[in-house]
């Protein structure tokens, strides 16, 4: 069987990855799925854990179905918001849509 | 982990909850009864069904303990939290009413009941998964109402950094909650808070941190902070508003049950931690809040510095320390909407937001000014009002804990924060402007807000000892 620490340290790249990617992406839909890739690395994370630690209850197995949820959720409120935005400026580059700061 | 049978008294449990949920339903269903021109007194539907809430939360001894095989946990602290969340909700709903660039229809009155649902759950909130949703649900309604000004750029671009921030945020918390999961074999606190002693330090550190940083983007505490002035400038006021007394209210109540409850093995190291972040965001507020222009970033950076006074509050880890951040937080609501229903009132009639829009306001319509000064007095925490006594029982919770330094950083903040509160009243009464002949009206609903809240203000000033006691003995539970 493959040893737990391989799951971990392969979510735990994704994670990286994931926040690379959100603070290094300037596209909103870039940031959105660097995000998207945290969230991954955290429904293995669950799995893993679940599988190798307590696979008896389902509690880890539920946590990941209510993380997949809800970020789904999460994803059409966000690409909405960056519709209304693309339409009135034609872009989704977060360096250009600055009418707030400071 | 064993198997609970459902008991029927768990729904009585979270009856306001319950209700909430029926609340949101109703508005929704008379939103579509309702012709276009009538969709204004769905707010009136909204407030009125929150009072109902609100008297059934304060009136009928509902069921306490643990619910739902303790998932939820219903105690005092949980219950005073319900209170400011229903309270905020009943003034925001009131005076969205009055504020015209926002379009009066269902969606946006169920959302903030949605919102609000969400918050009341959060409080109550004893396991991971509960909580998580709980947050997810006050989150995704609160990212629609700060963008539903679809056809103001301000709007829609302050929903897309709110949507931003908050995802990023909650992917961090929830990486943390991964790990809490491994410690423990289960998602409960009692579980997770007794496993994390076992833990190699370091990683327990670590995972704290990640949870932290959800929390603290709900409370808008340093270095989670960037988000607030460009979301509270952006959103719709009324919705600001609420983002800045039941958003934060949320997190607060959230971050002070986990303290105890999910961490308590790591309190040496909270402490430490939370008094540092206490320190540096309010001075980080109140220096920024200086500077500003526009009242709404004004007053972000000004909620930004009332987080860290109620910090103040969890640091001290002592019933004192949570019963002060509680009643500060009443305090807190009621004072803060009072200066966004004033905002509301000025940008309808100038159509901007800047400060300098404020001058010669007291002459145009006294009864805004004073609301403007009255609350501002209290923000800044000018003896007799309601903000003076929540700061004094904030200091003493913090001395009474031995906090000498972080009593002292936060008493000269207080200071900073008068000067520019004290610079807002001053453009409201001496500055004159060439408008200021033409009386300004204010709309029943707006009235009604400030009319509660300016009596709020005052009450919780000088009669602060039954709210005080009230609140003290519903904190007793947790210590």
């Amino acid at each position: 069987m493959i040893p737990l620490s391989w799951y971990l340290i392969l979510a735990a790249a994704l994670f990286c990855i994931g926040i690379y990617g959100v603070l290094a992406r300037r596209n909103a839909i870039a940031i959105l799925m660097g995000v998207e890739l945290m969230l991954n690395a955290v429904i293995l994370n669950l799995l893993a854990f679940w599988r190798y630690g307590e696979p008896t209850t389902a509690v880890g197995q539920a946590f990941a179905a209510f993380v997949y949820a809800v970020a789904a959720a999460e994803v059409a409120v966000g690409l909405a918001l960056i519709v209304v935005i693309y339409r009135s400026r034609r872009t989704t580059d977060i360096d250009q849509i600055n009418l707030l700061k400071w | 982990m064993g198997f609970t049978a459902f008991n029927p008294t768990w729904l009585l449990s979270i009856l306001p909850e319950l209700l909430l949920l029926a609340l949101a339903i109703v508005v929704l269903g008379v939103d579509l009864a309702l012709p276009a021109e009538r969709k204004r007194t769905l707010g009136l539907w909204t407030a009125a069904g929150l009072i109902v809430v609100l008297l059934v939360t304060l009136l009928v001894p509902l069921p306490q303990g643990p619910a739902f095989g303790g998932v939820v946990q219903i105690d005092g602290i949980a219950g005073v939290f319900r209170v400011i969340f229903l309270l905020g909700g009943i003034l925001v709903a009131l005076m969205s009413m009055d504020f015209q660039p926002l379009r009066q229809d269902g969606p946006y009155y169920g959302l903030l009941l949605f919102s609000l649902l969400g918050m009341s759950l959060m409080a109550i909130a004893e396991n991971l998964v509960m909580l998580y949703v709980a947050m997810e649900l006050t989150g995704i309604s609160a990212y629609v109402l700060v963008g539903y000004m679809r056809e103001t750029p301000q709007s829609a671009e302050a929903g897309l950094k709110y949507f931003l921030f908050g995802a990023f945020s909650s992917a961090v918390m929830l990486y943390g909650f991964s790990w809490l999961y491994a410690f423990a074999g289960g998602t409960g606190y009692a579980q997770v808070a007794s496993a994390i002693g076992f833990v190699r330090f370091p990683l327990a550190v670590l995972a704290f941190l990640m949870v932290l940083v959800g929390f603290g983007f709900k409370v808008a505490m340093v270095p989670m902070h960037f988000w607030a002035p460009d979301v509270y400038q952006g959103a719709p006021t009324p919705i600001t508003a609420f983002l800045s007394v039941g958003s934060k209210a949320a997190g607060f109540a959230v971050l002070l049950r986990a303290l105890q409850f999910l961490f308590p093995a790591l309190e040496m190291t909270w402490v430490v931690l939370l008094v540092a972040i206490s320190m540096v965001t309010m001075t980080l507020g109140n220096t920024f809040a200086v500077w500003q222009k526009n009242i709404k970033r004004l007053l972000a950076y000004s909620s930004i510095a009332q987080a860290g006074y109620v910090l103040i509050g969890g640091a001290a880890a002592s019933q004192m320390g949570v019963a002060s951040a509680a009643f500060y937080l009443i305090v807190y609501t009621v004072m803060n909407i009072a200066a966004f229903a004033v905002v509301v009132q000025v940008s309808n009639l100038t159509g901007s937001e800047e400060i300098e829009g404020f001058s010669g306001l007291a002459r145009r319509s006294s009864f805004l000014g004073w609301s403007l000064m009255l609350a501002l007095f209290s923000l800044g925490g000018v003896p007799p009002f309601g903000g003076f006594v929540g700061k004094l029982l904030i200091f003493a919770s913090a001395i009474q804990s031995g906090l000498i330094a972080l009593t002292v950083v936060g008493v000269i903040n207080v200071i900073i924060g008068l000067y520019y509160y004290l610079n807002v009243v001053k453009v409201v009464f001496e500055r004159r402007s060439e408008q200021e002949q033409e009386p300004l009206e204010v709309p029943a609903p707006s009235k009604w807000v400030l009319g509660i809240t300016m009596a709020a203000i005052v009450l919780l000033g000088i009669l602060a000892y039954p709210v005080y006691q009230w609140v003290w003995q519903a904190s007793a539970g947790w210590f």
